[in-house]
């Protein structure tokens, strides 16, 4: 094991499936001479030359499509998208072509592909700069959208998302990479489509994904000191979307909040929800909450930008709300 | 057209059964009149008009079951009395039917009529099933989620104060079928009584008694000097109020050593046990179909009269089933009497959530002895019941010593 | 409009093999779109049908430049260069009947043709979205072989209306700017569905379009089987030997409306009678029997031959068995994942346990 940060495990990853892999190539904007926006891909472009590490004009419809087109031929690119936000530039390459093709075509064809890309706001990066658009991805069938939380499941994903023949959307975030955590120094290859229960608890289950994992840690460890006992469901995959962790959590604890840095309608929460409403109804002893961003483009004045993104405190009030909605007390627990 | 509604009588009551309509098609009826009797979980109620007109037509029978809510008549002026919709036809099914539905049918599903629940009264998911799996009724459980929902806290409660131990997981079910009657073989002989609501009420509530934990303890009272000073206080309150019973100065030696012993009034809750700022001593009325339990609220600080006063009223409109239901719940205590059938000793059911109930047997003569003498003293037999999660013997005992004690020497019960 | 075509090479009509060959697939095609054109009228194809009627002596003329070993990337108007492509017809019909034994495997349709063997990656219903993977397939190729006059190369098919989108410049910019072994065809027809080319396109004369990038443009008359083929061999040539792409357009008439539901109201009477005068495979036909290339007994037997091959494609395709639902989820994923959701639209999303533990 070795520490971290979320950076670092992406960078090393990569660096690893480029020396394992001679059809790995790295496309995108930056990524080259540069070293990336959030210098993910420093020192690889002098390692590994241009043609892998290999800088794109500022053209994501035209990249995004090129690497669609090289892995039809067996090539594995790996492309970073600046942000999620530029990524609707590209939207048609992904939606209409490279999550079609294996299937439109009679499986004769595959598009082994990664989209890393970060999303999230609080940066004062204002309203086009500070979205989260991975349920667009997530919605799409042949797409694999996943998205780690931690420095270790960065490096497990994104080693399954490259050697996965499907088009793989990484979602990172730009307030992940910074955070440390312990990473196996062995090779490690995650399982997209499977959530994680990240901290096993009694009283209430907290689903998330990517940052708001870590928000819910965070409450998680401080209520326990209050004496709620908080499980924490870490998504990991929101395509496939692995149901039964999630109902598997609320049957237990029968109280589920769902945290996602998102807009709230139509996203990863209203899909929870809905799910757990049809796989745990009976174990429920109050409606499930969600705990979303304020649905309005984001402001770039850090005192609207903040009163519009969740955070800790929004999480410790609807599970606050929620467990006295169904008369907690300190002394449940077992059942 | 003003509908008249089946109104909810009690905070349980999910439909009623149509008694009696006082009015007759036809018939002027004003605002606050009572038009029908309803029959409710609890007692037999009766039903106002909130409007003023012609009753234009009954559109629940006697005999009929209706959920609370669907129109039981239709008020209007008298030229309307024809042109009502069809579309105001309640859900009702006779009585009898009912009943014998709940015998006949496979336990789970047609046995709950989807036209049982009570609208308007919120249970969550978890609360639902949870009850299901202990065979619990819901509509016997007071909510205290937003909005007065049923929430799990709320079932465990019921469930703990009638097992007596919070569930533990993977605790079988109880069978549905121990709700149910025993198999039996028709004979052309036997005759089948459809459950009446109280008869029914009280079955499930003794049922849930029974789970729990108890433990007896008796005293033999002398009851001479208590029944002298009985003898002495209707003398002299001849003609001035009802006479006072028995269970009167009974009620009354309970609250005093109650209000010593508080915790013997306590109730279990499930979580936590309740330790009441009141003192309200239930006696057990017998009906014909049933028990009933009206409550003198306050007992302690009643004199002897004032509970022989409201005892008596109380015991009459239970008798004719009018009992509001502020007047049969919210009891510490019970006392049974069977005394007056000339039992001599008997154990009773605890009426639950309280802790303990005094069974009190007839008032006899025997042969005692006394300081080495052999003599003739009146004697009475007390039996308390008590649930031993609440309870331990030593608390009981100090109670029902005191009691016994009180009964002995009752000028205190009138001071 | 009428675009002026400009060829760089004159065709001549030598005898020999080549000839009637071309006027086989020629005949071929014209064979099969009609009969698409009454399947899709007695309700056995759904969907679009976007028929190559008109353009035969391009796509005949592309499809014999394009070597086996050459990759395609193609519009949704593409039944032609399949069959050209040397894909027998009853697959093809069969797709667009929608079976089991269609080129892909009934999922695609009309507009999805897909062969891996032949290297015909795909026919694409969305408008451009096959430029930048065909783009992309070139840069794949440069990662795999060096270049030279047997290196690989790709060809990828656009419509006129095509060169307006964004994503046509973007892949031309890659293109150009990473010497991408690429030859990307403008197949004008004059019309983008009812729209002409000079109300669409600010630069009508297409291949202009690829200055801006500096690649080599160029225009051929699309009726000319020998001159389109020719052309498309010297940009081929260039694609593979020295890694330049090119950008090659052919003119040519659409016989028909846009698909097969297009009545075409938008073209006069007169219109619609001189491009029946200028039918392709009529004039190649006449052309051959004029020149005695072919005699009328061939050329009859070759049009009856191709009648016979697309009666025994709708008897193949007729023949076939439907897609059972059974294997809806078959190509969900290339690698399989857990929780892949696997459920038809009643089905619940997740078992539900009956009651409480």
């Amino acid at each position: 094991m070795t520490v971290m940060t979320y950076r670092q495990a992406l960078h090393d990853t990569l660096r690893a499936e480029l020396q394992r892999d001679e059809s790995v190539i790295l496309l995108g904007e930056e990524i080259g001479v540069f070293e990336g926006s959030y210098k993910i891909t420093a020192g690889l472009l002098t390692e590994f030359g241009p043609a892998r590490v290999r800088d794109t004009p500022i053209a994501e419809e035209g990249f995004v499509g090129a690497a669609i087109g090289a892995a039809m031929l067996g090539m594995r690119p790996v492309v970073e998208i600046m942000t999620i936000n530029f990524s609707l530039l590209a939207i048609d390459q992904l939606v209409n072509h490279a999550a079609k093709m294996h299937a439109m075509f009679g499986g004769q064809v595959s598009v082994p592909l990664v989209i890393r890309t970060p999303g999230g706001g609080g940066q004062q990066l204002a309203a086009t700069h500070s979205q989260n658009l991975e349920v667009w991805y997530a919605h799409v069938p042949g797409m694999k959208v996943v998205a780690p939380a931690t420095p270790a499941d960065a490096k497990a994903l994104l080693t399954a998302a490259i050697r996965d023949d499907d088009p793989v959307l990484f979602l990172e975030n730009l307030a992940l990479y910074n955070t440390k955590g312990e990473v196996p120094d062995t090779e490690q290859l995650g399982r997209i489509g499977s959530a994680a229960v990240v901290r096993p608890g009694r009283d209430l289950t907290v689903v998330s994904y990517s940052r708001g994992v870590v928000i819910a840690l965070e409450v998680a460890n401080q209520l326990e000191r209050d004496g709620v006992s908080i499980e924490v469901v870490d998504l990991r995959s929101l395509r496939p979307l692995d149901r039964e962790t999630v109902c598997a959590s609320v049957r237990k604890s029968s109280r589920a909040v769902v945290l996602e840095d998102d807009w709230l309608s139509f996203g990863v929460g209203a899909e929870i929800a809905a799910t757990v409403q049809e796989g745990a109804f009976d174990y429920l002893d109050a409606p499930v909450r969600r705990v979303a961003a304020a649905e309005i483009p984001l402001p770039y004045a850090k005192p609207l930008e903040r009163a519009a993104l969740p955070s800790a405190a929004d999480l410790i009030r609807v599970i606050g709300e929620l467990l006295d909605a169904t008369r907690f007390t300190h002394a449940e627990g077992g059942s | 057209m003003p509908e008249a509604l089946m109104p909810r009588l009690s905070d349980t009551m999910t439909e009623g059964i149509l008694v009696q309509w006082l009015k007759r098609e036809g018939d002027q009826v004003s605002r606050g009149d009572v038009i029908a009797e309803v029959e409710t979980d609890k007692a037999t109620m009766e039903v106002e008009a909130y409007h003023s007109g012609v009753l234009t037509r009954i559109i629940a029978e006697p005999g009929s079951v209706v959920p609370i809510g669907q129109p039981i008549a239709v008020i209007g002026d008298a030229a309307d009395a024809d042109a009502v919709p069809a579309s105001v036809n309640p859900v009702v099914a006779a009585a009898a039917p009912q009943s014998a539905t709940a015998v006949s049918a496979p336990p789970g599903r047609a046995a709950v009529p989807a036209t049982r629940t009570s609208r308007g009264t919120a249970r969550s998911p978890l609360a639902r099933s949870l009850a299901r799996k202990y065979g619990l009724d819901l509509s016997r459980i007071t909510g205290t989620g937003p909005g007065g929902r049923i929430v799990r806290a709320d079932v465990e409660a019921a469930v703990s104060a009638q097992a007596g131990t919070r569930p533990a997981p993977g605790t079988p079910a109880p069978s549905r079928s121990t709700t149910r009657p025993p198999a039996t073989t028709d004979s052309p002989d036997d005759e089948r009584t459809p459950l009446s609501s109280i008869r029914r009420i009280t079955a499930q509530r003794l049922a849930e008694s029974a789970a729990a934990p108890h433990f007896y303890l008796t005293s033999v009272v002398d009851a001479g000097a208590l029944l002298r000073l009985r003898a002495d206080l209707n003398e002299a309150l001849a003609g001035d109020g009802p006479k006072v019973s028995v269970t009167d100065v009974l009620i009354r030696a309970c609250a005093i050593t109650l209000r010593a012993h508080p915790e013997v009034g306590s109730s279990w809750a499930g979580e936590h046990i309740v330790r009441h700022g009141h003192v309200n001593i239930g006696s057990a009325v017998a009906l014909e179909d049933g028990l009933i339990v009206p409550v003198v609220c306050d007992a302690d600080r009643k004199s002897l009269a004032e509970i022989a006063t409201e005892a008596h009223a109380l015991t009459g409109r239970a008798r004719a089933g009018k009992l509001t239901p502020g007047e049969f719940t919210g009891g510490t205590f019970t006392i049974s009497n069977l005394g007056t059938y000339g039992v001599d000793h008997f154990t009773a059911v605890i009426n639950p959530p309280e802790a303990a109930i005094l069974a009190v047997g007839t008032a006899r003569e025997e042969a005692v002895v006394r300081d080495g003498q052999l003599s003739v003293a009146t004697t009475m037999k007390l039996t308390l019941t008590i649930d031993h999660r609440v309870l331990d013997g030593a608390t009981a005992a100090a109670f029902l010593r005191d009691l016994v004690d009180l009964l002995e020497h009752p000028l205190r019960i009138v001071v | 409009m009428t675009v002026e075509r400009e060829s760089t090479s004159t065709s001549v009509v030598d005898p020999g093999p080549t000839w009637g060959e071309y006027y086989r697939q020629m005949s071929l095609i014209r064979a099969f779109e009609l009969r698409a054109a009454e399947m899709y009228q007695r309700a056995k194809i759904g969907g679009y049908c976007h028929l190559n009627l008109g353009e035969e002596a391009t796509v005949v003329g592309l499809m014999a430049a394009l070597e086996p070993r050459d990759y395609l990337f193609t519009t949704y108007r593409e039944h032609g260069y399949a069959l050209a492509r040397g894909l027998e017809p009853g697959p093809v019909m069969a797709e667009l009947f929608g079976k089991t034994t269609g080129v892909s495997g009934g999922r695609g349709g009309s507009m999805h043709l897909f062969d891996r063997k032949v290297r015909l990656l795909g026919g694409y219903g969305i408008v451009g979205g096959q430029i930048p993977p065909a783009t992309g397939a070139a840069l794949a190729l440069t990662y795999r072989g060096e270049p030279g006059p047997n290196a690989e190369a790709v060809m990828c098919l656009l419509g006129d209306g095509t060169t307006n989108i964004g994503a046509f410049h973007e892949s031309l910019n890659l293109a150009a700017l990473w010497h991408l072994p690429i030859v990307y065809v403008i197949v004008n027809n004059g019309l983008g569905m009812g729209t002409p080319v000079d109300r669409s396109a600010a630069e009508p004369d297409l291949y202009k379009r690829g200055c801006s990038y500096r690649i080599t443009g160029e225009r051929v008359d699309g009726d000319d089987v020998i001159a389109v083929r020719d052309a498309a061999n010297a940009a081929l040539t260039r694609a593979r030997a020295e890694r330049e792409p090119g950008l090659l357009e052919t003119v040519s008439n659409r016989l028909r409306g846009h698909s097969v539901v297009d009545p075409a109201k938008y073209r006069s009477k007169q219109e619609a009678e001189r491009l029946r005068a200028l039918d392709p495979v009529h004039a190649v036909r006449a052309r051959l029997i004029a020149e005695q290339v072919l005699d009328e007994d061939t050329a009859r037997r070759i049009d009856e031959e191709a009648e016979a091959r697309v009666d025994a494609a709708v008897a193949f395709a007729d023949a076939s068995p439907d897609p059972d639902p059974a294997t809806l989820f078959q190509h969900a994923y290339a690698t399989a994942v857990p929780n892949a959701p696997h459920r038809l639209p009643a089905d619940p999303v997740v078992p539900v346990p009956e009651l409480l533990p």
